[in-house]
C-alpha cells in the first residue's frame, strides 16, 4: 500500500504541475494568439468563431461545477445562457444599451431564476433532477416564444452592441474578442478558487457521499443551492456576451438541445476539471465549423461519435489523455 | 367560452393524453426496471410514423403500412439495444443522458438526409375518414376517436400484461429491486430486452397512430418527449398507473389552458394583456404543475413501491 502510493506520488508531482499550471497556460496563451493568427487572413471569421467558443466555455465551465463538483446533473443550463441574453436584448429595444446595465441585469436575473428554481429542483435526486431542470429550461424557452413584443419565434435583432460607460468599447472585433478572453479568464479564476475552497470541498464531499456529508453537519442543499445559483449567474453572464456577440438572441439559444450541446461540451473534454469544460468547448464547436462545412446533416457524424466518446472513452479527451500520459510513464 | 367547444377541447385533450401515454410507457417502464434513461424514446416515436408513411407509399394500405410500421419499428429499436444501450445499462445517468443525446442528433438528421426536410403526410384511412354528430349537433373527426378507442384499448392490455402474466410481475419485481429479481434465477437481461422492445413499439403505434393528423417531421419525436418526461416524473418512475392517470392530466390541463387562458385571464384584466400574458402562461402551465407536484411529492404522484 504506501509503497504504491509512494510510487504514484513520484510520477504524480510532474502530472499535477502540468494540471494546475502548465495546461490552463497553454490553453489561455492559445486563445491569445488567436488575433495574431487571424491578422494573416480570414480575420472576420477567426474571431467571430474564436469568440464563440470563449463564450461558450464559460457557460461550460459554470456548467462543469454543477455536473463535475456537484453532482448535480442540469440539462437546462441553457436557459440561463438565453436568460442572460433576453435581458439584454429587452433592454437594448427599450433604448437602453448601456453595458454596465445590461450586465448586472443579465447576471440578476438568471440568478434569481437559478436561485427559484433551484429550491424546487434540489428536493429532486437523481433522474428526476435532470427532467425538471430539463422542464424548468423548456419553461422558458416557450415563455421565449411567446414573447411576441420580442419577436416571439423569429427572435429580436439587437440595434447594436452594448456601450460601456457610454465609450463604444466592445463594436470592433478584435477589442471584443479580447474582452471575451478576459471573461474566461476571469470565470476560470473564480471557479477554480471555488472548487479548492472549504465550499468545493463540501460540494465534492456531497457528490461522494451526500448523507455523510451531511451527518458531518453540513446542510448539503443549502451549499447545492449556492453552487446552482453561481452556475446560473455564470450562464448569464455568458448569455449577455453571446448577445452582444451576436447582436441577436431568439428562443433557439434556450432549446434543450443547445443544453444537451453544453452538457457534450463538458463531457467531451472530461467533467470535474474545469479545464476540461473549456478543451469540450473548443473541440465541440471547431467539429461543428469543420464538419458542417463537409457536409449539410453534420449531426450525422457528431452522433454516433459521441456514443463512442461515452462508451470507450471515459472521462473524456482529459481522461484518455491522462490515461495515455501514465501508460508512457510506467 | 362556449360548452361545445369546451367538450371539443376535452376530447382533444383525451386524445393528447392518450398519445402521451403510449410514449411514455415505455419510457417508464424502461427507466422503471433498467434504471435507464433513454432520451431517444421520442425518436423513436417520429421513426414510427415516418416508416408508416413510407410503407403506406408502398402498398397503398393503411393496416398492412400499420403493422410493418410496428415490426419495424420493434427490429429497429432491438438493434439499437443491442448495439448501444446494452452497454449503458451500468453507467451512470450522465453517460445515458450523453449517449442518448447522440442517438437523437444522428437519427434527427439522418431523417433529413433520407426523407428530406419538408414535413410529409400519411392519409387517414378511408373507413375512419369524416366526422361523427356527437351530442348537441357537435362534428368530431372520427380519427381522433379511433386514437382515443386504440390509447385506451392498450391501457387495458397493458394494465391485463403487468397485473395478471408472468412477465409482467417480473417487470413489477424488476422496478421495485432489479436486483433482487436477477438474483432469484431471473434471465434480467431477457427481461430488460422484452421491456424495451415493447416500449420501442408502443412509441412507434403512438407515431403511426398520429400521423394522420399533423405532418411528420424531422424533431417531432423531441416535443413528445418532453412532455412524456414530464409525464412519467409526475407519475412516479415504473409506475404505469401514475403514467395513465398523469398523462390524461397533462393532456388535459395543456389542451384546456391553450384553449381558454386567454378567456379565463380576461376576466381579471384588460383583454390586451391577457392576449400577451395568456399564451405564455398556458406554455408554462403543465411545467408550473410539474414543479408544484415535485416539490409536494418528490418522487412523483403514484412512485413504484420500493424506491
Amino acid at each position: 500500500m504506501t509503497g504504491a502510493a509512494v510510487a504514484t506520488s513520484n510520477s504524480a508531482r510532474p502530472l499535477r504541475l502540468t494540471r494546475n499550471v502548465v495546461r490552463p497556460a497553454v490553453i489561455f496563451s492559445a486563445f491569445a494568439l488567436v488575433p495574431l493568427i487571424a491578422w494573416l487572413g480570414a480575420e472576420k471569421y477567426l474571431l467571430d468563431v474564436g469568440a464563440r467558443i470563449m463564450v461558450f466555455a464559460i457557460a461550460a465551465v459554470a456548467l462543469d461545477l454543477l455536473v463535475g463538483y456537484s453532482g448535480l446533473i442540469s440539462f437546462g443550463h441553457a436557459a440561463f445562457v438565453g436568460l442572460g441574453a433576453y435581458a439584454v436584448g429587452i433592454l437594448s429595444a427599450q433604448g437602453i444599451g448601456e453595458g454596465l446595465i445590461a450586465l448586472p441585469v443579465a447576471i440578476a436575473v438568471s440568478a434569481l431564476f437559478a436561485w427559484l428554481t433551484g429550491i424546487v429542483c434540489l428536493r429532486t435526486k437523481g433522474a428526476y433532477f435532470i427532467m425538471i431542470t430539463l422542464a424548468f429550461g423548456q419553461m422558458v424557452y416557450f415563455i421565449a416564444t411567446s414573447l411576441a413584443p420580442y419577436g416571439g419565434d423569429d427572435g429580436l435583432t439587437i440595434a447594436a452592441r452594448n456601450t460601456i460607460a457610454r465609450l463604444p468599447l466592445l463594436t470592433s472585433d478584435r477589442a471584443f474578442y479580447y474582452f471575451t478572453l478576459v471573461c474566461l479568464l476571469a470565470t476560470y479564476v473564480l471557479c477554480r478558487r471555488l472548487v479548492a475552497s472549504r465550499f468545493g470541498r463540501v460540494l465534492r464531499g456531497a457528490k461522494e457521499n451526500a448523507t455523510r456529508t451531511a451527518t458531518i453537519g453540513f446542510n448539503v442543499r443549502q451549499f447545492q443551492l449556492v453552487a446552482y445559483v453561481i452556475a446560473g449567474a455564470l450562464g448569464g453572464f455568458s448569455g449577455f456576451l453571446l448577445a452582444n456577440l451576436t447582436e441577436f438572441v431568439a428562443p433557439t439559444y434556450m432549446s434543450w438541445q443547445q443544453s444537451g450541446e453544453l452538457l457534450v461540451m463538458v463531457i467531451l473534454g472530461g467533467a470535474g476539471s474545469l479545464d476540461g469544460a473549456i478543451i469540450g468547448s473548443i473541440v465541440y464547436l471547431v467539429a461543428d465549423e469543420w464538419l458542417s462545412g463537409l457536409i449539410e446533416n453534420w449531426q450525422v457524424i457528431f452522433g454516433p461519435i459521441l456514443v463512442l466518446v461515452v462508451l470507450f472513452a471515459r472521462g473524456g479527451l482529459l481522461g484518455v489523455s491522462s490515461r495515455l500520459w501514465r501508460l508512457g510513464h510506467e | 367560452m362556449s360548452g361545445t367547444l369546451f367538450l371539443i377541447q376535452t376530447l382533444n385533450g383525451l386524445q393528447l393524453g392518450v398519445l402521451l401515454f403510449l410514449v411514455a410507457a415505455g419510457l417508464t417502464l424502461v427507466f422503471g426496471v433498467m434504471d435507464f434513461i433513454n432520451l431517444a424514446h421520442g425518436v423513436q416515436y417520429m421513426l414510427g410514423a415516418y416508416l408508416a408513411v413510407t410503407f403506406y407509399g408502398v402498398i397503398g394500405n393503411f393496416l398492412a403500412a400499420l403493422v410493418l410500421g410496428l415490426l419495424a419499428s420493434l427490429g429497429f429499436g432491438l438493434l439499437l439495444e443491442f448495439l448501444v444501450f446494452r452497454h449503458l445499462y451500468d453507467r451512470d445517468h450522465l453517460d445515458q443522458v450523453i449517449a442518448t443525446f447522440g442517438i437523437i442528433l444522428f437519427l434527427n438528421h439522418a431523417v433529413k438526409q433520407i426523407w428530406g426536410a419538408a414535413p410529409l403526410t400519411l392519409p387517414v384511412p378511408e373507413y375512419f375518414t369524416g366526422s361523427v354528430v356527437l351530442m348537441g349537433g357537435l362534428l368530431y373527426p372520427v380519427w381522433r376517436l379511433v386514437i382515443i378507442g386504440s390509447g385506451l384499448a392498450v391501457a387495458a392490455i397493458l394494465y391485463a400484461l403487468v397485473t395478471f402474466t408472468r412477465t409482467g410481475m417480473l417487470v413489477r419485481a424488476g422496478a421495485t429491486n432489479a436486483r433482487m429479481v436477477s438474483a432469484l434465477g431471473i434471465n434480467i437481461e431477457r427481461l430488460f430486452m422484452i421491456v424495451f422492445g415493447f416500449g420501442t413499439m408502443l412509441a412507434g403505434f403512438a407515431g403511426i397512430m398520429i400521423a394522420p393528423i399533423i405532418s411528420v417531421e424531422p424533431g417531432m419525436g423531441t416535443n413528445i418527449l418532453i412532455l412524456a418526461l414530464v409525464v412519467i416524473v409526475i407519475g412516479g418512475i415504473g409506475s404505469i398507473r401514475g403514467a395513465f392517470l398523469a398523462a390524461l392530466l397533462i393532456g388535459l390541463v395543456d389542451t384546456l389552458g391553450r384553449s381558454f387562458s386567454v378567456d379565463v385571464l380576461r376576466l381579471m384584466m384588460g383583454p390586451s394583456p391577457a392576449r400577451v400574458v395568456g399564451p405564455a402562461l398556458a406554455s408554462m402551465l403543465i411545467y408550473l404543475l410539474m414543479a408544484v407536484v415535485l416539490y409536494l411529492r418528490p418522487a412523483g404522484l403514484f412512485p413504484a413501491r420500493g424506491r
